[in-house]
């Protein structure tokens, strides 16, 4: 009387031939929209062309005031005529040279700030500290300080900048730093890296995805808190003698002011397309061509 | 025990004659963790000669990688000294290539050749790029890896990386080659195909290389001489001889009695310290 279930004991076979005709092609191409739906592009793209056809829609149908929500043709008409005849062009240069300049201004501070972090204990309390501290505050915050430092002017705007572009750069490359494998950095010096060579040889790029992380951080940063200063102080810093035409920001608001609504949005509108032109060429093509392309960051 | 191995070692005419390449003398090391300092060995002394395939076996907790991270010069002894055809170990170097048990060792922005021209070009071994692309495509043909010499290493099975990793060890062609567990982290079949084309590479140009393992069977298939360590701290219970056994010999007469020897060995004061518990429970009860 035993309720377990027993090994049933069968016989054994091995297979004599395997036919290889019968089991169907090994790998079969995709039918084309499988394909086509596979790309991210795609989709995402006809996503915003869902999008503004019920923006159109909407603002056709239900008549609401062009002052309130102009139609999407209309925004895309005023866009052009930005672009043509009202040196729109010129002004989103203009933003984008005083953004570099802070970045790039920005990013060696943070090198400097990372470097005495990774090298000395008083050097990584400092920037934890110091991270901790500012990181929170809003950069847009200082430039009533920056306005009475430095003046009006760019150099007010390039500060500010510098304060959203430190923090979030310093610590992901910090971070990046400190997370480097014992195992890599024993291969390093097994290999006789020291100093400058151990540091651009093996732990840049061993901390690449962080230090990357930071940079893009950095620059939503940068990005948002310009043009948020140019609509706030924008008249009066943009308006400056060597840019007579200000910056996209100061777009956005004199447009405003002269209820020009088309060409408001057409000013987010660009400030849309740039933002999406860095994130997702300048940075994804960055990220395709190094860390994706290392399997140290999965898309 | 000391003693016994000293004496071995006189007795053998042919170590005699050579010298070794690798001498390791008292060596107490210590590390510490955030609240203790712990010795992981305690006056370790053994010798490796040219060609030796030297393992050091034991449990975990017997310092053994602790003691290859000595000879690597990532670790400083607090008592005795390493020394390398006669000059002391103070930092790492390419004259000693460590193989790690991680498949990270491989950088991954670089791919399988790129990570071995690396080492040569870094390590002072090729001054020139067209040389070193060219002694690591042979040494990339010796462990099979031709056609993925331009792939990147998140693109490669468990075996294929640390197969990368020995050829970029061999190919600096150090004075003594440190594995550290290579094999630990790959699949059973893997590890035993692993093994014996290790043989295969050491049969061509009979290098030297300190193995460190806590598998006995794999000591006695990889291994020509085992250093059996005791845990806590790692002392020296044993040098033992395995020049004449490998994957034929496994389930022979002979294989086996070394196995339950050494196995013995090990597990030796856990049995005793066994025993004593029950004798005391007994005693309570």
């Amino acid at each position: 009387m035993n309720t377990l279930p027993q090994t049933v004991v069968r016989p054994e076979f091995e297979a004599s031939d395997l036919d290889a005709a019968n089991h169907g092609d090994v790998a079969r191409r995709l039918t084309a929209y499988e394909r086509l739906s596979n790309m991210d592009s795609v989709r995402k793209f006809s996503i915003l062309i869902l999008f503004i056809a019920a923006w159109e829609i909407y603002t056709r149908a239900s008549g609401v005031s062009h002052f309130l929500l102009p139609k999407f043709s209309d925004t895309a008409v005023a866009l052009f005529q930005a672009i043509w005849s009202e040196q729109l062009l010129i002004m989103v240069w203009n933003s984008i040279t005083i953004l570099v300049t802070g970045y790039a201004i920005g990013l060696a501070i943070a090198a400097v700030l990372t470097t005495a972090a990774i090298t000395t204990r008083f050097g990584s309390d400092l920037l934890s500290t110091l991270t901790a501290m500012l990181n929170p505050l809003p950069a847009i915050a200082l430039l009533p300080l920056a306005l009475l430092w430095f003046g009006l002017g760019s150099e007010s705007i390039v500060f500010t900048l510098l304060h959203s572009v430190i923090w979030p750069v310093a610590l992901n490359a910090h971070t990046g730093f400190m997370s480097v494998s014992e195992t890599q950095r024993m291969v390093g010096r097994n290999y006789g890296l020291r100093g400058m060579t151990y540091v651009v040889k093996l732990l840049i790029p061993a901390a690449f995805p962080s230090i990357l992380m930071g940079l893009k951080i950095g620059w939503a940063f940068a990005w948002r808190t310009l043009i948020a200063a140019e609509l706030v102080f924008g008249g009066s810093i943009s308006d400056t003698a060597e840019t007579q035409s200000g910056g996209l920001g100061w777009f956005v608001f004199s447009n405003q002011m002269d209820m020009q609504i088309p060409h408001v949005f057409a000013g987010l509108f660009t400030v849309i397309l740039v933002g999406i032109f860095v994130e997702n060429v300048i940075f994804t093509n960055i990220e395709i061509k190094t860390v994706r392309r290392w399997g140290m960051q999965t898309s | 025990m000391g003693q016994d191995v000293q004496a071995a070692a006189d007795n053998s005419s042919a170590a005699a004659a050579v010298e070794p390449i690798l001498d390791v003398d008292g060596v107490t090391l210590q590390y510490k963790t955030k609240e203790h300092l712990i010795t992981a060995t305690y006056r370790v002394g053994f010798k490796v000669y040219p060609a030796d395939r030297f393992v050091l076996l034991g449990p975990s907790g017997c310092g053994k990688s602790t003691l290859l991270k000595g000879v690597a010069g990532y670790m400083t002894p607090v008592e005795g000294a390493m020394r390398l055809k006669g000059r002391e170990i103070h930092e790492p170097g390419p004259d000693r290539v460590m193989v790690f048990q991680e498949f990270d060792q491989l950088l991954p922005w670089k791919t399988v050749k790129q990570n071995i021209t690396f080492a040569l070009m870094n390590g002072g071994k090729c001054s020139t790029q067209k040389d070193a692309d060219e002694l690591a495509m042979e040494y990339i043909k010796k462990v099979k890896l031709d056609r993925f010499e331009d792939t990147y290493p998140h693109m490669l099975s468990g075996g294929m990386k640390q197969r990368v990793a020995i050829a970029r060890g061999m190919a600096m062609e150090p004075d003594i080659l440190l594995m550290d567990e290579p094999f630990a982290a790959l699949d059973a079949l893997t590890r035993l195909q692993m093994q014996e084309e290790l043989l295969q590479l050491w049969e061509d140009t009979h290098f030297t290389v300190l193995f460190v393992t806590h598998s006995i069977e794999e000591a006695l298939i990889v291994g020509s001489r085992i250093l059996v360590l005791s845990p806590h701290p790692g002392q020296v219970k044993a040098e033992l001889n395995a020049h004449h056994l490998n994957h034929s010999n496994v389930g022979d007469k002979e294989f086996s009695e070394l196995q339950s020897k050494i196995h013995n060995m090990l597990f030796a004061d856990r049995i005793l310290e066994d025993e004593l518990a029950a004798a005391e429970g007994a005693a309570q009860s």
